[in-house]
């Protein structure tokens, strides 16, 4: 269906259902009970997550299917940005040709970029695109401050032309972003009981968007082009030799993931309208990087794991703080608890960083494959076939 | 000419703590193969010795003066460091301020230590894994030992003074015979450069001139080789990673006073650092030494304002595109040796 095979067409529903109903599923706790702050099915949280999922979905093209390991992909994110927001001050605050332009804009950076940085390979890429990313940034922090606005970001302000949308409200405040009048803000709020949904307009089309997003993801990853790029990640000698040239193909995987990465860089802009140069430092390509990593590199749901995974959890584990351990460890003798909670402290908090870390490190050291290598593993614990012998059979050990 | 002179000392403190830390990173992959991301943090954690043994040293107990009194009429709480109380006031004085120096053979055992466990912890089980994981596992690792210098030492830099004798400034111009006041340059950058000079020398003449040295060159060259000589290249490759761990470490103290410490200063090191190593050329000591000089030599040249208002924005890229254009001319480097690191 959908030009897709049968398994795929299910992780797509599967993927779709769980991205449709977020709002419920991400809301399992009613609204007045004590576990009600780990809720995370509020707009802006779930949006987050979609648009990194778009963003590490991307950076799998690359990645996952190719082996360049690029770290500087945070500057299409961040040239994406700027582009939806100069959309939004000189036209309209409609977000589909600010999405339109920030794609298109990030494409063409990226072709740049990816021209001159695929001539080398290995860690030499790497560093290429490190230096262009981190360039980029100091760019943008300095010379191009007349584009970027500098340190204070990007804004969209009262006096700003928009030729086809109005300057300011009637009321004369600024305009909201939406969607041919449906504003990206808007969110319709259900109770059921003591539960409480939200449903948000900009989460919606940055669901569908992303849902396309992974479309295509499947389908380039069966086709033709994607096994071509696997052919590049496995031998690329061996595809010299046959009298292919890689670089044309390696090339479109940049650029592509580059386009997914301006997607999500316009997005993050039509939901909250500002970029700022901080998007682009190499630190939130590293970002990029860990959630792929700890999804699962090279895998179709993998990347879209590892977004939620880190956004849920830097959101979760930021509002931990020692009154809610206290509260968790009560059932203990007090010294226990005590002493429990000093330990659990570093890792919570301001300290998810730490625990990020050393999940990273964790994952790469003894899961390359990353959750979904660990969700394999541990349903081959439970189905206990005993059929590795056939498996290993049809493995063929590339001649060296 | 006085301007050149300027921005070429100028250039030198910059290019030294370059030059170090490139000089360990490629110590770490000439040796094990190893492409450490988490260099910089090293460099980090020896700034944050020389604040530690700071700390240390002004540990102080706290005595009641009777005799005087605070703003509030309490008996006044006066500080004593211990050192003081040791060794008198005027020595113990001396001892904290020269912790900066100090800090020298405090750090090399701590990280010789840190060095060690990383690469007997950690490392040594991705010598086999492709250069990416490589990559993402100390790259982890740099933001776990961040975040915990961070959890100890919090977020904000930390001023970390130099020595009172060596604060001050002195008229470089005067000593060529110019006008006074033309050059003026402070005196720790020129102790940091002689510093740097010195460390650099050391590591050539321990690499040149001792059998462990040689031992060691001859590894880089050809590791299989030397292990069928029935020698121990693993261990001695170990200990290279300590002593480059050293050499960063000692990067990192000596900087302290010219930039207080703060917990991602080996980040902002770290990217710049990789550029001079693949510009001096992967694999090459003298080459990182080369390019980190002439790197950030030419980075303050750039910053100067005739070449800013000549091209806006250069003093912030220029880095970078010597870089790619090093990478995409001469993609070994300025001195990198055949057949490293070429896929």
């Amino acid at each position: 269906m959908l030009g897709l095979g049968r398994k795929d067409f299910g992780l797509l529903v599967i993927v779709a259902l769980l991205t449709l109903l977020a709002p419920f599923i991400l809301n399992p706790f009613p609204s007045d009970s004590s576990l009600a702050q780990f809720n995370a099915g509020y707009p802006d949280l779930m949006q987050r997550f979609v648009i990194f999922g778009i963003f590490a979905i991307g950076f799998n093209i690359l990645f996952g299917l190719t082996g360049y390991l690029s770290f500087g992909h945070a500057a299409f994110l961040g040239v994406g940005s700027y582009a939806a927001v100069w959309m939004f001050k000189l036209l309209t605050m409609n977000v589909i040709p600010a999405i339109i332009l920030s794609v298109l804009i990030a494409g063409v950076f990226s072709l740049l970029i990816g021209y001159i940085s695929l001539r080398r390979s290995g860690i030499y890429f790497s560093i290429l695109t490190l230096a262009f990313a981190q360039m980029s940034f100091a760019l943008a922090y300095s010379v191009l401050t007349p584009i970027t606005n500098g340190e204070t970001g990007l804004q969209i302000a009262l006096d700003d032309p928009r030729i086809l949308g109005v300057s300011q409200t009637a009321d004369g405040s600024i305009p909201v972003t939406h969607l041919f009048g449906l504003e990206m803000r808007a969110t319709e709020v259900v109770n059921m009981g003591p539960w409480q949904f939200q449903f948000s307009a900009g989460y919606y089309l940055c669901a569908l968007l992303m849902l396309i997003a992974f479309y295509l993801a499947i389908r380039i990853f069966r086709s033709p082009f994607g096994m071509m790029l696997r052919a590049v990640k496995s031998n690329q000698q061996r595809l010299y030799y046959t009298g292919l040239n890689a670089r044309p193909y390696t090339l479109a995987a940049f650029v592509i993931s580059g386009m997914y990465a301006g997607l999500a860089g316009g997005l993050l802009a039509a939901m909250d309208p500002l970029a700022g140069a901080e998007r682009m430092q190499w630190t939130a390509s590293g970002e990029v990087v860990l959630m792929t990593i700890l999804g699962g590199a090279g895998t179709l749901i993998g990347p879209v794991l590892g977004a939620g995974f880190i956004k849920y959890f830097e959101n979760i584990f930021s509002k931990i703080n020692d009154n809610v351990l206290h509260g968790w460890f009560a059932f203990l003798p007090d010294g226990i608890e005590d002493a429990l909670v000093a330990v659990v402290h570093p890792f919570i908090g301001k300290g998810w960083h730490l625990t990020l870390g050393l999940l990273f490190v964790a994952v790469v050291i003894f899961l390359p494959g990353g959750l979904v290598e660990g969700g394999q593993r541990i349903a081959r614990l439970f189905r206990r076939k005993p059929a590795p012998d056939t498996e290993r059979a049809h493995q063929h050990t590339p001649a060296e | 000419m006085d301007a050149i002179i300027l921005q070429t000392l100028n250039g030198l403190d910059k290019g030294s703590a370059y030059a170090l830390i490139a000089l360990g990173l490629t110590l770490i992959f000439g040796t094990l193969g190893v492409v450490n991301f988490a260099h910089g943090a090293l460099f980090m954690i020896g700034a944050f010795c020389a604040v530690t043994l700071q700390r240390l040293l002004s540990a102080s107990y706290t005595t009641l003066d009777e005799t005087r009194t605070d703003f509030l009429g309490n008996p006044a709480k006066i500080e004593t460091p211990y050192v003081e109380a040791w060794f008198g006031p005027d020595v113990g004085a001396g001892i904290i301020e020269w912790s900066v120096p100090l800090a020298i053979l405090f750090s090399i055992p701590v990280m010789m230590l840190i060095g060690f466990a990383m690469e007997r912890g950690l490392i040594k089980h991705f010598y086999k894994r492709p250069h990416a994981d490589q990559i993402l596992v100390t790259f982890g690792l740099a933001i776990v030992l961040q975040e915990i210098i961070k959890y100890f030492y919090g977020a904000n830099p930390i001023p970390t003074p130099a020595p009172d004798a060596l604060t001050g400034s002195f008229d470089f111009g005067a000593l060529l015979g110019m006008d006074p006041n033309v050059i003026i340059y402070p005196y720790w950058r020129l102790v940091y450069f002689a510093f740097a000079a010195l460390v650099i020398g050391a590591v050539f003449a321990f690499l040149q001139f001792t059998t462990f040295g040689m031992v060691v060159r001859a590894g880089m060259a050809d590791r299989e080789t030397v292990g069928l000589l029935g020698i121990n290249i693993d261990k001695r490759f170990t200990i290279m990673f300590g002593l480059a761990a050293c050499v960063a470490g000692l990067a990192g103290v000596m900087y302290a006073p010219i930039n207080s410490p703060n917990y991602h200063m080996g980040m902002d090191f770290l990217v710049l650092s990789f550029v001079v190593v693949v510009v001096g050329g992967m694999g090459s000591l003298p080459g990182a030494v080369l390019a980190g000089f002439l790197l950030g030599i030419l980075e303050s040249f750039a910053s100067m304002t005739q070449v800013i208002n000549l091209i806006p924005g250069i003093n912030q890229i220029i880095i970078y595109v010597v870089a790619i254009i090093v990478l995409l001319t001469r993609p070994r480097g300025l001195m990198g040796r055949k057949g490293v690191m070429e896929e």
